[in-house]
């Protein structure tokens, strides 16, 4: 099974049902089947080959929707960039990935310009909306135009098998560059099996996502969505807590997706007057969800069960706690997703046992194959398994379990930082801090925050005679980082503190910030 | 006494745009839209409301049509003035 037969089939069984709500437009399974044919042999039309990767630049839109799927129906491999990637960082994931076809909007497509030119693989751009003027010897098509003038019906002829790549995913990566974590169809198919398994999904189903389509916690609820044949409504956001909960009411929504920021801004509200029988579950995973959140979401929403997750990029997801679990063991991340194993292992790679804290290592269908040309970050993520050639996932985070089997985060080996569900890279913070004159050393933490889970703090030094104010330093991350990387705190201090080995002492720095 | 739309203009400024009052959205312009404010911006905002204008914003005033623009502000803040007399 490819993941865009999640599409073809759930055409096949329900037409006419809305499959998609987005943009205040109702889109059937049968008229995004159609729209997903014509996109696929527009990109082929365009030369698009197997293997060919499509850039998704958009927010969470129809338009998003349908050049995903297009580009897996056309053979290809898609990667959703977040809409709030500035120039620099895009221009950077489109050359790294050797993207063939970028498919954005107007205003996103003139911002990039002029980075654009530097990008050699690129061959053609795709905007939603009016287009502008084209780029310097590279096509601009209307996406519109792109569908109206594919010629022939249904999809063009494939050669894809489940083996095949079907996406890249960037994350950040402790080195500072993000890196493209290559999905198969077989990964994604069976991840997107085993969650709608344990969350019991069926046609009836409605699943509201505010999440990006760049994050795959939000992608899946697509494809999830489309896997059993529910129906997904696709928000541009979460900035308004009144919107979301109408939504829920006008929808009548069944599942709800969220990261702990969201059940934190969500419980400012006064929830026992907002009454959501449909409601059947709200998910939870990025960051560890506060017992707090836990207990109040549950009194607010009898009726809705609550599903505590853990998991990566890397292989998607890891593991849930049954909501029967919730009050024996609310601080535990559960058990293995259904066809997973997940265990406990100490330096030497064995198997420890319940209550020793070790890195937890996964295997499964679902595991990656690798970052995209980097071996050897590939090499220190996967390691061999028990079966001649399988490769297993170190998590690089660290966890314990109890006497049940089940499982515990206890810590990341490295300093990555999550603010409100995202993964940021300190490094890649540090290396734009870097890029400003009058910058001399730049040290970047997270520090713990009650809504965002922790929020990044810049510690920085000037070099003599540099005039730069808190002000300036964020102004500066602002016009070059994704909104949710750009530092809330800048601290300019005379030095930095060292370790005996002369490195910043990040320790001491975040303690530091945890001290009145 | 500067005015509410000079109040609400600094407060973007400073707080979302450290700084940078060239890129000011128009005063019509969607926050949303313009990206320049997300679920936490929102809460922030509404936090310098009540503490300039001595107001209580309801969860049900949450709500774009209050909030997401310069010129939506100032018209809900004017309303919520006047009801309370």
């Amino acid at each position: 099974m490819l993941v865009d037969d999640f599409l073809a089939r759930s055409a096949e069984r329900f037409p006419e049902k809305v499959a998609l709500v987005a943009d205040g437009r109702r889109l059937t399974y049968a008229e995004l089947d159609l729209a997903a044919d014509r996109f696929a042999r527009g990109l082929r039309a365009r030369g698009l080959e197997r293997g060919d990767r499509v850039a998704v630049y958009l927010e969470n839109t129809p338009e998003a929707v349908v050049a995903l799927f297009g580009a897996l129906r056309a053979d290809g491999v898609f990667m959703v960039i977040n809409p709030t990637t500035k120039p620099d960082k895009l221009a950077f994931i489109l050359d790294d990935a050797e993207a063939r076809v970028l498919v954005t909007d107007g205003p996103k497509l003139e911002a990039a310009r002029e980075r654009l030119a530097s990008v050699p693989g690129l061959s053609a751009v795709v905007v939603t909306g009016p287009v502008g003027s084209s780029l310097d010897g590279l096509p601009v098509t209307s996406f519109e135009e792109l569908i109206e003038s594919a010629q022939g019906r249904g999809s063009p002829v494939r050669r894809s098998i489940d083996i095949d790549l079907a996406a890249l995913i960037y994350t950040s990566g402790s080195t500072g560059s993000p890196k493209g974590v290559m999905m198969t169809h077989l990964n994604i198919v069976t991840a997107a099996r085993s969650i709608t398994t344990y969350l019991r999904n069926t046609p009836d189903d409605v699943i509201l996502n505010v999440l990006p389509l760049s994050f795959d916690y939000g992608l899946y609820q697509v494809l999830m969505a489309f896997l059993v044949g529910a129906t997904v409504v696709l928000e541009r956001g979460f900035a308004y807590p009144r919107v979301l909960i109408q939504r829920l009411i006008d929808e009548r929504v069944t599942g709800l997706p969220i990261v702990p920021t969201i059940s934190a801004i969500l419980l400012k509200m006064d929830l026992g007057r907002y009454h959501l029988p449909a409601l059947r579950y709200i998910t939870n995973t990025a960051a560890a969800w506060p017992t707090r959140h836990i207990l109040e979401l549950r009194r607010a929403f009898p009726q809705a069960e609550l599903f505590s997750m853990y998991g990566l990029t890397e292989c998607k997801r890891v593991s849930y706690l049954p909501p029967s679990e919730l009050d024996t063991r609310p601080d535990s991340v559960g058990i293995p997703i259904p066809n997973t194993e997940a265990y406990v292992v100490d330096e030497a790679g064995s198997r420890v046992p319940p209550g020793t804290v070790g890195e937890l290592v996964v295997r499964g269908a679902h595991v990656m194959k690798g970052y995209w040309r980097r071996p050897a970050e590939t090499e220190a993520a996967l390691a061999p398994g028990p079966l001649p050639g399988e490769r297993v996932l170190r998590t690089g985070d660290l966890f314990r379990t109890d006497a049940d089997g089940y499982l515990y985060f206890v810590g990341r080996k490295d300093d990555i930082i999550k603010t409100r569900g995202e993964k940021v890279s300190p490094r890649e913070v540090e290396n734009v801090l870097h890029d400003l004159d009058g910058i001399s050393e730049a040290a970047v933490i997270g520090v713990p925050d009650p809504v965002l889970g922790e929020r990044i703090k810049a510690v920085v030094t000037l070099k003599d005679g540099a005039r730069l104010t808190e002000r300036d330093i964020q102004r500066h991350c602002r016009a070059r980082l994704e909104d949710f990387m750009v530092p809330q705190v800048i601290e300019i201090r005379e030095s930095l503190p060292r370790t005996s080995t002369g490195k910043v002492d990040k320790r001491e720095l975040r303690a530091a910030a945890g001290r009145p | 006494m500067a005015s509410i739309e000079q109040d609400i203009r600094g407060f973007v400024v400073e707080n979302f745009l450290f700084g940078d009052a060239q890129s000011l959205p128009a005063p019509d312009e969607s926050f949303l839209a313009s990206g320049l404010i997300d679920s936490t911006g929102v809460l922030e905002l509404v936090s310098f409301l009540e503490r300039q204008y001595g107001i209580t914003v309801e969860d049900e005033e949450l709500i774009p049509d209050n909030l997401d623009s310069i010129e939506r502000l100032v018209r809900f803040v004017e309303r919520k003035r006047a009801a309370r007399g």
